[in-house]
């Protein structure tokens, strides 16, 4: 009997309620069901896209006043009447390029609460970057090695706990392909060239790439209009026991599996005696979408 | 509901009456329960043995018996119901039940006919995985002679099972006596002709072909084709095409894994062969998809025929529109005109003329819309339920919670809710309609949304291709149900 009281339909719950059930499922009696699997990374997308435009339009509110505010302080102390059109222009300007590319970003980066300090982009290895700084960032010019960095990993770095976890790029794994039985060591970290390349090229440039991504992100933002070809590299991204190397990883991946799985749930706890604690709903989840770079481990064969 | 007559069903509330019901603890014991696990000798029910005494209940086995008797034993019913073999067992209640001549012919009476273990855990050392014995499906060949043959899938490997009948042995033989031993030839001192005596109805079921390693992935269906030669089988990302006779060699003619894994975003979920034309088959994908596909057009099907895809109502949207419009069961019609699709809320059926949407779509449970994120949490949400056709495609049937099971009728567009429940099956009991109060005041004799119960359920159902029998499988029974006007 289903209990009566309707079970929280909010995004983070679904989150820790769907990453429970990957977890078991490797325990499960006959291997992976990969159907099941795939349903359960869409809905984890799904809520994670949820919860990611809650976020996100909570700390873009928060951070376009911030900006104004300094910006506005600043110039006031200069030419008040000039320079007020300036900023106008140039809040206008981040706001609506911000859009964007928060939208590209920001649904790749976990949110931080911490946002109105603004932090520092880690050089090479990834980007920590929350929005404040993209907002920033964007204004000035798009930055080729933070679009990079932006596709290798993400995650904040000041108020991540798991900073010791997340150093760790360098992550060598062992893969087996389940069908040519090939197995193949990857090392994580840095990303294949096509990704990139195909992130960097989306990023750059028009309104429709940018589009595509928020309309694969924002898919309850009802603005949205259709955009009749998808690339793959933002297609819900599902892997199962038949793994080839992790080279297009796309941090927005919360559904890939090789992700989920190849962390080992190690991201999301430092210590193996707080595997139960993590497994409790609230903590997996948060712990989850803090650390996202811990996500983006290569899977391993099981 | 109520008192309304309904066309091709019959009289006053339902027509359906209860023939026969069997408990399947006991099966499942007999299979594996105490002792002799993994025995594959089959079981066999002598003459006029009573139910209840050769039957003993014992400890249940877990649910993967479970489900295994009772898919097996469904199909022995999915056989009897979907052959046309059916007929000589038919009468079905005079000649199943009684097995002697002397206990007179009972209208609806039916004795489990065989039970065997099809298939054994396996362990794969290689990538460490074990393969449960659990059958995923069970198909049966056309009966081309006195014995049964019928398929039986787990997630890896099919058998071809020979079920016969041995109702006459010889005896009198020279070389040795009634014990079997050898008798020693000095004391031979005449010839006789041996002769064939009746004895016990032996049923036996002994594996003929075994079509294994060729799917990475857990199998989910199989199929036989209307050339007799052929069947196809499907797991989550390629279809294999066997020869019945061959089982060192299969034909993949469709691969939906993309070169990337992490770029998939569907898996096949059922696949089935067009009932007259051996050439075509369809399979249903996670998406809500189906395709259609021609094998004369190329060795590799990836390129469909035909696509069939219902445009996705925006407004409905929700963190589990993924899992509920996944397909769950395709099925042709007879006639092979139309098939019909199972996801998780409705039944639709399609004209494999028209690819963009179907033409009729009936609701199985929609009340259970609101409730998908408790379903999700207990995994309800993942339950395959199948569907079926009657003998003339004018009526459907498909399964439900608590068990109950729908019927529409195609032509009156009517449909009624019945239950498959201990309680509520006498022998011969008319079956009541049930309804389910979906909001504002529950009437007398509705059940509400929140009392259903959710571990009764119903996947399997099967309609007899002639006649109006169902069989509808519930968990741990099989029941059987008739149509009055019969």
């Amino acid at each position: 009997m289903i209990n009566t009281m309707e079970c929280a339909v909010d995004a983070q719950s679904l989150i820790s309620i769907s990453l429970r059930k990957i977890h078991n499922s490797r325990t499960q009696r006959g291997g992976i069901k990969l159907h099941k699997n795939l349903l359960v990374s869409y809905v984890l997308r799904n809520a994670r896209q949820v919860y990611m435009n809650e976020k996100y339009a909570e700390i873009y509110r928060m951070q376009q006043y911030e900006e104004v505010m300094t910006v506005c302080n600043e110039i006031q102390e200069l030419n008040p009447l000039d320079l007020m059109e300036d900023c106008e222009e140039q809040t206008g300007d981040c706001c609506g390029s911000a859009n964007e590319s928060a939208s590209l970003c920001g649904a790749l980066l976990p949110v931080s609460h911490q946002a109105p300090s603004v932090q520092h982009i880690q050089p090479s290895s990834a980007c920590s970057v929350p929005l404040a700084l993209q907002n920033e960032e964007v204004c000035k010019a798009p930055d080729p090695s933070f679009y990079r960095s932006c596709c290798a990993e993400a995650y904040p770095v000041s108020n991540c706990d798991f900073s010791p976890v997340n150093n760790m790029h360098c992550n060598k794994t062992t893969v087996l392909d389940l069908d040519t039985h090939v197995v193949t060591t990857v090392e994580n970290g840095y990303l294949h060239q096509d990704c990139c390349a195909s992130l960097q090229q989306c990023c750059q440039g028009a309104q429709s790439p940018a589009k595509k991504r928020k309309l694969d992100f924002g898919y309850y933002v009802s603005e949205i209009e259709e955009v009749p070809d998808f690339t793959p590299c933002k297609r819900a991204k599902f892997e199962d026991s038949s793994y080839v190397s992790t080279e297009h990883l796309d941090t927005s991946n919360i559904s890939n599996l090789i992700s989920i799985f190849g962390s080992g749930f190690t991201g999301l706890v430092s210590r193996q005696a707080d595997l139960e604690q993590a497994l409790n709903g609230q903590f997996c989840s948060k712990q989850a979408l803090a650390s996202l770079g811990a996500w983006t481990r290569a899977i391993v064969a099981f | 509901m109520g008192c309304d007559q309904i066309d091709g069903f019959s009289a006053s509330d339902s027509s359906w009456d209860v023939t026969w019901r069997v408990s399947f603890k006991c099966a499942c014991v007999g299979w594996g329960g105490g002792g002799s696990s993994h025995d594959l000798t089959c079981r066999t029910w002598p003459h006029g043995t009573p139910r209840s005494s050769s039957l003993q209940a014992s400890q249940r086995r877990p649910y993967r018996s479970f489900s295994q008797a009772l898919k097996s034993s469904s199909a022995v019913f999915c056989v009897l119901l979907t052959a046309t073999a059916w007929n000589c067992a038919i009468m079905a209640s005079p000649y199943l039940s009684g097995w002697s001549k002397n206990r007179p012919p009972s209208r609806g009476e039916y004795n489990v006919y065989s039970t065997f273990q099809s298939h054994e855990p396996e362990f794969d050392y290689l990538k460490s995985l074990e393969i449960e014995e659990k059958i995923n499906k069970i198909r049966w060949l056309p009966q081309q002679n006195a014995a049964h043959f019928l398929l039986s899938t787990n997630d890896k490997t099919i058998k071809l099972w020979k079920i016969s009948e041995r109702d006459k042995r010889a005896e009198g033989y020279n070389l040795k006596d009634e014990d079997g031993r050898l008798r020693d030839p000095f004391r031979i001192t005449s010839l006789r002709v041996p002769v064939l005596m009746p004895m016990d109805l032996m049923v036996e079921a002994s594996p003929r072909r075994i079509f294994a390693n060729a799917h990475t992935y857990h199998i989910n269906s199989i199929s036989v084709n209307s050339d007799y030669e052929t069947y196809l089988s499907a797991d989550d990302l390629r279809i294999n095409l066997w020869h019945l006779e061959i089982t060192d060699r299969s034909f993949n003619i469709v691969d939906i894994k993309p070169a990337n894994m992490e770029e998939l975003t569907e898996v096949i979920t059922a696949a089935e062969c067009h009932p007259l034309q051996c050439n075509v088959f369809v399979y249903s994908s996670s998406k809500g998809t189906i395709r259609l596909c021609d094998m004369r057009a190329a060795a590799l099907c990836d390129r469909h025929s035909k696509f069939f895809e219902e445009p996705e109502d925006p407004s409905s949207r929700s963190f589990f529109s993924e899992i509920i419009s996944s397909i769950s069961d395709v099925k042709f019609s007879h006639s092979g005109r139309y098939m019909m699709t199972r996801d998780y809320l409705s039944v639709k059926v399609w004209d494999l003329n028209m690819e963009n949407r179907p033409v009729e779509t009936y609701q199985v449970h929609e009340y259970l819309r609101s409730k998908l994120c408790s379903l999700y949490e207990n995994d309800c949400i993942f339950d395959k339920f199948e569907c079926c056709w009657n003998g003339t495609d004018s009526a459907i049937m498909t399964g439900s919670y608590n068990n109950f099971f729908r019927m529409f009728d195609r032509n009156t567009r009517r449909d009624i809710t019945l239950e498959a429940s201990r309680e509520n099956s006498k022998p011969r009991a008319m079956l009541k309609p049930r309804k389910v109060c979906t909001g504002g005041k529950r009437k007398k004799d509705e059940i509400s949304v929140d009392s259903l119960d959710f571990n009764k359920k119903i996947l399997h159902t099967a309609w007899h291709p002639k006649e109006n029998v169902i069989a509808v499988a519930a968990t741990n029974n099989l029941y059987i149900f008739q149509d009055k006007i019969n």
